[in-house]
């Protein structure tokens, strides 16, 4: 039974957002009992709902929202009302998201004290561990069925693996292989093994892929312990006169303003959104927006060094066939300033249909240089680079007060200039990638600029000193004790990999430490 | 689709003995049709000047030229500009571009006859607001067709196909 709760019922748990953060800690905390009413400003869509077709499914799963770009990035110029490729939709950006699932590396969870001091860049220890969060890890990669993890086998190996894998041995690589990944490579979980559609991106319509929409939606929603309510927009939060949270005010599916009553709120609405709300919740008390007696709240937003790689070849590939992220080099991972940065990266298989990637592989440029590329699309292999980029107090969130969303409220400004070491770091992948490629005979290699964000991270950062960012190590921020933040904008430094199951690990862990502080009566 | 002169009750004939030349990609006909020189496709425009929009085809393809697109594909994709909204746009912007042609000695751009002619007057221009209009239109007018995926080799859609799990996904035999 589907739980309805009631808007003045104020011992519910409102969650903001129900993607990878918020979708986890919805399950999590209905299972334990706890419950939940989960507020998401998208629609439901199901895997018969998902569309094979990169702009349609772009069109029904994306935020599309007006926000505006500033910085030296390219996006800003290219994607001006586009910085970042998130979805609006129950289950949020995990619909979209290709399954990549990497453990941090030990020393990444200390960037501070392992790189030392890097000028311009606000570097930071998380105020937690690899040994902490080594059994949360566990547990998120059980819930994930992260392949060659326990004893779930890898992927086969597509076509643009293939390629990848020869080529990187090729130039002396070791840690090639079909990825960690959160998609089955045998039936689990009562869902289907990967059917090698080739439409990760796009939602996948085999279930194969873990995805929050599908399976801790649907699970939390079955405990009766959690309502989620599509199609609401958190526009505020409230509080009392004792810096208290006591509410949120949303717009609901038939345009109508809501207050629902809360005992905490979370906040999961990704690295744009919860900073914006926080920043929009502002009040006499709280006149910088709640909680943000650090100014961190926005500040130090990361979206990994991005860029791609592809290369044609006189045969062809076909890159498209088959799982998109199912490839892996991690021996660049390593931190080892003799590279000319510090922090490391990743390169993983990559592939766009036609539709992408006459959008993305060189926006902007026209003409016989550009069409011949496209040309060979069908001899074309791809990879992505995934590395660490520098926190940086001027990469910020902030309101555009200039322009106004479709309920009256000033729209995200997203800044981004590269750090020194973001562009040294992405220069060696775009290098290390043409090697790998010409090792195996490309004809032609092209660096390709980074896409809108897809990693966004950062902007509540966790901390220890409450001076120096926005939430505890629990991410509860520290600045109003029944207030927490359960996304990506948690991460004080966003390492080489891709983030979700670090995100999903810590709503894990989230999910258990709010749990146990309501049965003790602390919270 | 485009709309053929067979569909508006001209025989390819007919059609073709009522063409005026313009330019290598289409012919502008007597009376508002353009039409590809062998006849093979043919578009009626109803609120641009059938030059101008001869000229806009021929534009599209030396921004995005891919030698085996057909020029159907590149009527499809600008003739969502041959509106009451785009129309003032489409002619004053085309004619900036005649006129630069004038500038370097042609009588409008279609007259330039060879690409390599045409794409310097569009480098001169690249940076307006017009051509990256319709530079920027054509990512998706163009290559969002599904007539010309197949032309790149991208199979589109795969899961009512069963995915590519029995159908090549690791079919790879050059390595
Ligand atoms: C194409 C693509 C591929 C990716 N591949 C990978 C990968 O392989 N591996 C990996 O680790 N990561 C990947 N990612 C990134 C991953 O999807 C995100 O890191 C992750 O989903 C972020 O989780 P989140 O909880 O922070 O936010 P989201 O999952 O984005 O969820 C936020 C939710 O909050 C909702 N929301 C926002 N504001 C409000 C509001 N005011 N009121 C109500 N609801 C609100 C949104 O609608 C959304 O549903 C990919 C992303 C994309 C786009
Ligand atoms: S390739 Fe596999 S995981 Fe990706 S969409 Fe297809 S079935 Fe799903």
């Amino acid at each position: 039974m589907v739980a309805k709760f009631d808007l003045n019922d104020d011992s519910v748990v409102v969650i903001v957002g129900s993607g990878a953060g918020g979708g986890v800690l919805s399950n999590e905390l209905a299972q334990k009992g706890v419950k939940v009413v989960t507020l998401e400003a998208g629609g439901r869509y199901l895997p018969e709902d998902y569309i094979n077709d990169e702009w349609d499914s772009f069109g029904q799963l994306a935020w599309l929202d007006p926000r505006t770009t500033s910085g030296d990035w390219r996006v800003a110029k290219d994607f001006s009302g586009l910085p970042a490729w998130i979805v609006k939709a129950v289950g949020g950006t995990t619909i979209h998201w290709a399954g990549a699932s990497l453990r941090f590396q030990e020393h990444e969870w200390k960037a501070a004290s392992t790189y030392g001091p890097v000028p311009g860049a606000n570097l930071l220890d998380w105020p937690i561990d690899s040994a902490e969060m080594a059994p949360w890890y566990d547990k998120a990669e059980e819930k994930l069925g992260v392949t060659r993890t326990g004893d779930r086998p890898g992927l086969p190996g597509n076509n643009n693996f293939k390629v990848l894998e020869k080529g990187a041995k090729a130039i002396g690589y070791k840690e090639v292989h079909t990825g960690r990944m959160a998609i089955n490579s045998v039936e689990r979980d009562d869902r289907n093994s990967c059917q090698q559609t080739g439409f990760c991106f796009q939602g996948c319509k085999w279930g194969a892929k873990w995805s929050a929409a599908y399976t801790e939606i649907p699970r939390g929603e079955a405990t009766g312990n959690l309502e989620v309510r599509d199609h609401c927009h958190v526009t505020k939060i409230n509080h009392n006169d004792k810096g208290q949270i006591v509410s949120v005010t949303y717009i609901d599916k038939e345009g109508k303003e809501q207050t629902q009553k809360a005992r905490l709120v979370c906040v999961a609405g990704n690295t744009i959104e919860s900073p914006r709300l926080l920043l929009n919740s502002a009040s006499s008390m709280f006149p910088n927006g709640l909680a943000n007696s650090s100014g961190q709240v926005g500040r130090n937003y990361m979206r990994h060094v991005t860029g791609s790689v592809y290369a044609t070849f006189d045969k062809p590939v076909r890159m498209w066939r088959g799982t998109t992220m199912a490839g892996i080099v991690q021996d660049e991972a390593r931190h080892d300033p003799s590279r000319g940065f510090v922090g490391g990266y990743e390169l993983e298989t990559l592939a766009l249909g036609i539709p992408f990637m006459a959008a993305f592989l060189d926006p902007g440029s026209w003409g016989r240089e550009f069409t011949t590329a496209l040309d060979s699309y069908e001899n074309m292999a791809g990879l992505w680079i995934v590395g660490e980029d520098m926190p940086q107090e001027t990469n910020r969130v902030t309101l555009n007060t200039a322009v106004k969303d479709k309920f009256g409220l000033p729209v995200p400004d997203v800044h981004f200039s590269d750090h020194p070491n973001d562009v040294a770091m992405r220069k060696h992948a775009y290098a290390q990638g043409r090697k790998i490629y010409e090792a195996v005979g490309a004809t032609r290699v092209l660096p390709t600029p980074p896409y809108p964000s897809t990693h966004n991270l950062g902007t509540n950062r966790m901390s220890e000193d409450p001076r120096l960012g926005v939430v505890n190590k629990w991410g509860q921020t520290h600045d109003i004790s029944n207030l927490f933040i359960s996304d990506g904008s948690q991460f004080t430094t966003g390492a080489a990999e891709n983030p979700t199951l670090t995100i999903v690990a810590l709503a894990i862990r989230q999910a258990d430490h709010i749990a146990s502080e309501i049965e003790k009566g602390a919270l | 689709m485009t709309q053929t002169i067979a569909r508006q009750g001209m025989t390819r004939r007919q059609l073709l003995s009522r063409t005026v030349a313009a330019g290598a990609a289409a012919m502008v006909l007597g009376t508002g049709f353009i039409a590809a020189p062998d006849a093979a496709w043919a578009y009626e425009t109803t609120k641009l000047k059938p030059e101008t929009f001869a000229t806009l085809v021929q534009m599209a393809r030396d921004i995005y030229p891919h030698d085996r697109i057909p020029t159907e594909n590149y009527v499809e994709a600008v003739k969502g500009y041959d509106s009451d909204d785009a129309a003032a746009e489409i002619e004053a912007g085309i004619a900036a571009l005649d006129a630069a042609a004038q500038g370097a000695g042609f009588a409008n751009y279609l007259d330039a006859g060879w690409e390599a002619d045409r794409v310097k007057l569009l480098r001169g221009m690249e940076q307006s607001a017009f051509f990256q209009k319709i530079r920027g239109g054509l990512v998706t007018g163009l290559y969002n067709q599904k007539a010309v995926w197949p032309l790149f080799g991208y199979e589109g859609e795969s899961f009512s196909k069963g995915g590519y799990i029995n159908r090549g996904f690791d079919d790879i035999n050059w390595l």
